[in-house]
């Protein structure tokens, strides 16, 4: 795709010399690792309420983001402007952190590889769709909803699509762009019954475009989703309090393996031993039939990328092999100082921030179980089929993720659906506590958004159905 | 009010732009344009872990066609870019449906008067002050007890910006704000395994942070009685907060009452205005005039005048937070809490947003408790606006006959948000504001634990 990086350069109106120069500059003799990553990105959002598209928003933003890494110092600049003075602004203050002089030597930028691959083709105006293609997509959704059941008494919906073209050239003398497309259609019900209000959401997306969402008209299963979770939780009872089985239904419930074990084996914490993970390399953290990778090479999902920011391709790292633990998350920096593979996931939520080992798609492998048998095993319990969002706390383990979606088990039976509650538990623990995996891997819609040092950034999760034999169950039916 | 802050002279920009969006059609058009520029340090283990410098701008324009409008916002200033930026937001706007309640505050609403309000300092720190108050932060941590093995890092933080906005019906204000922090995340290890904890001084005035020596204390005082910390079994019991978590209680009660959850029906606190919602002994306020605070501002995202409302009084819910938009589809008028990200329509939100304190020392209230939960640390989003419904993950201390007997955590504190603000049962002494959001000290009578 050199087309790309050709055009990503014009795009910016730098010149290949002024990039050199101002690597040159940033990369002085005690500097290990300095890159520049020029960013483009244009975002719009139409969003509806009340039956009426209202909202439309178009952000535009541009810059460069200079890095230079000593030993396990960074230092980072960034600015909106482009220009050489700028550049080379940047550049000095990215330098701060080496002792040592100015330099005016280039840096020659001559590795200029072609994509490998691209996971993600499209074309820009599939991407960002004319603004009346967007309302009648939001209109639609808004009907479909309130036929679903009159008790709807409001819908919100927004279409999100992202387009961002972004270049990096490095110290090594890479240079490589790519253009990722992100889209993202979202919606909210509200439903009402003798006072009782509550509120269901269904979302997904990618790096895909409108057909995506056309496709057999998707659109209004996201409507019809949405609006079932809402009128189900009408009638939803008191969540239990306490230690009980739980079975995670397939798809987003991934989020478990997201928070409890996917944050612990970013290389960054690792290197610094503030994981609950530091040194269980090799050991046990998980039972024999989980298997666990994170995977940024599948096409067109929302936490897929071509290259990482760094330039690096994207991979498939095994996590966690049959209950062991096999490897970290890793970027440039934190491999080098760890001594140990570069993975490709080194992300940045954008030029204004610097790049930290992330996450792209997590998931577990599918098992051998029938998803059935998974429920008909459980005698009192929970079944969690969707989720809002989950923390953890890296250094102590203990993460929580918060159902949505959720029914009791009763001898072997799904019965009554139950209020959303917190399930809280312990990283490098809870995973032995999975006692069977169902054939019926599923990724999600691809709605998942992971924050970290304040950035946030788009990734996937997959889970297959799981049983936990014991987690806590935040309720408040004591 | 002409004054111009800063080098550059935004306000001709702002209204050459208002200019080009009435040219190309547009009914009426408001324009907000921010910049700043930012030194962040972090330092690890006694050295320089990361060092960001960074200057940057961004405006946004929100332009009405009738009742249509839409908003954009972009970091290129350039004279051709403008003229495209100004041309794309126009026919962005004339794409969408007409919103009958959507526009502009009307004029005589704009607030006239621009009161120095301490929250500019124009200190400047220099890289190396920076890095020397981080280092001795993190230090002081580690002195403070031989159990801080490792650390997550401190780090030290100062910004300045200012915001220009103006509309045209004739509105230009503009302000500009600093913030310096100081802040370290030491981690304490045993037999038993690591806990990490936090502490941090934040404010507007570089001479008001909180010494490194104190911060650095208090993190690790914070993170080493966590060490050793177990599951309780299930029950229900009372829960006392401290004032950080507290304060997350407060900024629930934020998104409640914020109009466009209201409007929405995406809110627990719907048609509440006037009711009782909390015990007399509770009020609560929201001040946007409080000279150096973190959410103070001279006008709101709108343009209107801030001010100091009480929110809750003796208990009695007595004003929403509203914009202009949000306010007009309740039918009430704007309370001067339009809050605002560049290039988006404004929404609403607090300002200073606390709760008077009350009578009871923090440690009279732990003493009051015989068995019950004191809660230090909530993750989670387990929070249902709709409603109310409150489930999150926690940790802190159990307590028995009044004095912390040992850390907990992997446990979780559930109830209704409606429920818990009715049971509030004490407020403590302790009120320092640390952010735009602060609460002392409270005591629920009983929420329900699950652990073991």
């Amino acid at each position: 795709m050199a087309k790309d990086e050709a055009g990503a350069l014009a795009r910016f109106g730098v010149t290949d010399r002024e990039i050199e120069q101002a690597l040159g500059r940033v990369k002085v003799s005690t500097v290990d690792y300095a890159d520049l990553y020029f960013e483009y990105c244009q975002s719009e959002s139409v969003s509806m309420e009340e039956g009426i598209v209202k909202r439309a928003t178009k952000s535009i933003g541009q810059g460069v983001g200079v890095r230079a890494t000593v030993g396990e110092k960074t230092g980072f600049a960034y600015s909106d402007e482009l220009t050489p003075k700028d550049l080379n602004i940047a550049a000095e203050a990215a330098r701060y952190i080496a002792d040592s002089g100015q330099s005016t030597a280039l840096v020659p930028v001559t590795h200029r590889p072609a994509l490998a691959r691209n996971l993600y083709p499209h074309d820009r105006t599939n991407i960002e769709v004319a603004t009346h293609d967007r309302v009648t997509l939001l209109n639609a959704i808004d009907a479909e909803a309130r036929r679903y059941d009159p008790r709807i008494k409001n819908v919100m919906a927004a279409y999100n699509t992202e387009y961002k073209i972004m270049l990096v050239a490095t110290s090594e003398g890479l240079m490589v762009g790519d253009i990722q497309p992100l889209s993202r259609l979202q919606v909210t019900c509200i439903a009402e019954e003798n006072g009782n209000r509550q509120v269901g959401t269904f979302g997904g997306g990618g790096r895909i475009g409108l057909e995506y969402f056309q496709q057999d008209q998707r659109y209004l299963q996201f409507a019809k989703e949405a609006a079932r979770e809402a009128i189900l939780n009408l009638s939803a009872v008191d969540a239990p309090a306490g230690v009980m089985p739980v079975v995670l239904g397939g798809g987003w419930p991934g989020i478990l393996l997201h928070e409890a074990i996917g944050h612990g084996l970013e290389a960054d914490f690792n290197r610094k031993k503030t994981s609950a993970f530091s040194n269980l390399l090799g050991k046990k953290v998980a039972s024999e039939v989980c298997t666990i990778v994170d995977d940024g090479t599948l096409p067109f999902r929302r936490g897929s990328l071509n290259v990482d920011d760094e330039g690096t391709p994207t991979s498939r790292t095994v996590l966690i092999e049959r209950g062991i633990l096999r490897g970290y998350i890793t970027d440039k920096l934190n491999a080098r100082l760890m001594g140990i593979p570069v993975t490709g996931n080194g992300r940045r939520e954008s030029y204004q921030s610097v790049v930290l080992p992330r996450m792209t798609n997590t998931f577990m492998l599918a098992g051998e179980s029938d998803p059935q048998d998974i429920i008909k095993s459980v005698k009192k319990g929970l079944y969690a089929v969707s989720f809002g969002g989950g923390q953890v706390d890296i250094t102590n383990g203990k993460f929580v993720f918060s159902a949505s979606e959720a029914y009791l088990i009763e001898d072997g039976q799904i019965t009554k659906p139950v209020k959303g509650a917190t399930l809280i538990g312990s990283g490098p623990e809870i995973l032995k506590q999975v006692s069977m995996v169902g054939h019926d891997l599923k990724l999600d819609e691809g709605i998942g958004t992971c924050g970290k040092e304040g950035q946030s950034v788009p990734v996937g999760v997959g889970l297959p159905t799981i049983r936990i034999d014991e987690i806590t169950v935040g309720g408040t039916k004591a | 009010m002409t004054r111009v802050i800063g080098e550059q002279d935004y306000s001709s920009l702002a209204q050459d732009l208002l200019a080009r969006a009435s040219k190309q059609g547009a009914t009426v058009a408001d324009v907000m344009v921010a910049d700043g520029e930012t030194l962040s340090v972090q330092v690890r283990m006694g050295a320089v872990d990361r060092l960001t410098k960074a200057r940057e701008k961004r405006l946004g324009l929100r332009v009405f066609f009738g009742q249509r409008s839409a908003s954009a916002s972009t970091s290129d200033f350039s004279r051709d870019s403008l003229e495209r930026f100004v041309g794309e937001t126009c026919t962005l706007a004339q794409a969408v449906v007409e919103d009958p309640v959507s526009g502009l505050p009307d004029p005589g609403q704009y607030a006239t008067e621009f009161p120095d309000l301490n929250i500019h300092d124009p200190t400047k720190l220099q890289t190396d002050q920076q890095i020397d108050l981080a280092l001795r932060t993190e230090r002081a941590a580690f002195a403070a007890d031989s159990r801080i093995t490792n650390s997550e890092g401190a780090e030290c933080d100062s910004s300045s910006g200012r915001i220009i906005l103006a509309n045209s019906h004739g509105f230009l204000g503009q302000y500009a704000n600093s913030s310096f922090s100081l802040s370290v995340s030491p981690i304490a290890s045993d037999a038993a395994g690591m806990q990490r904890d936090y502490w941090y001084g934040v404010d507007r005035s570089f001479a008001k942070l909180e010494s490194p020596e104190a911060i650095g204390k208090e993190a690790t005082r914070r993170t080493v009685r966590k060490l050793g910390a177990r599951k309780v079994p299930t029950c229900c019991a009372p829960v006392v907060f401290d004032p950080e978590v507290a304060g997350s209680l407060l900024s629930h009660l934020c998104s409640a009452l914020s109009g466009y959850a209201l409007y929405k029906g995406a809110s627990f606190l719907i048609g509440q205005l006037g009711a009782q919602i909390a015990p007399e002994f509770v009020t609560i306020y929201d001040d946007g005039r409080m000279p150096g605070g973190l959410g103070t501002r001279p006008f709101d995202g709108e343009g209107l005048p801030t001010r100091k409302q009480a929110v809750v009084q003796r208990g009695r819910l007595t004003s929403y937070l509203l914009d202009t938009y949000s306010g007009k589809k309740l039918g009430l008028p704007s309370t001067g809490n339009a809050s605002r990200s560049i290039g988006e329509s404004p929404s609403a939100g607090p300002t200073n947003f606390y709760m008077v304190p009350g009578t009871t020392s923090p440690e009279d209230i732990l003493t009051s408790v015989k068995q019950g939960l004191y809660v230090t640390d909530l993750i989670g989003f387990g929070i249902n606006m709709v409603t109310g419904d409150y489930s999150r993950g926690a940790s802190g201390f159990w307590i028995e006959n009044g004095e912390l007997a040992y850390p907990v955590e992997e446990i979780t504190i559930a109830g209704n948000l409606k429920q818990m603000y009715a049971n509030i049962e004490t407020i403590g002494t302790d009120l320092v504001f640390r952010g735009r959001v602060a609460c002392p000290t409270v005591k629920l009578a009983e929420m329900t634990i699950a652990g073991q």
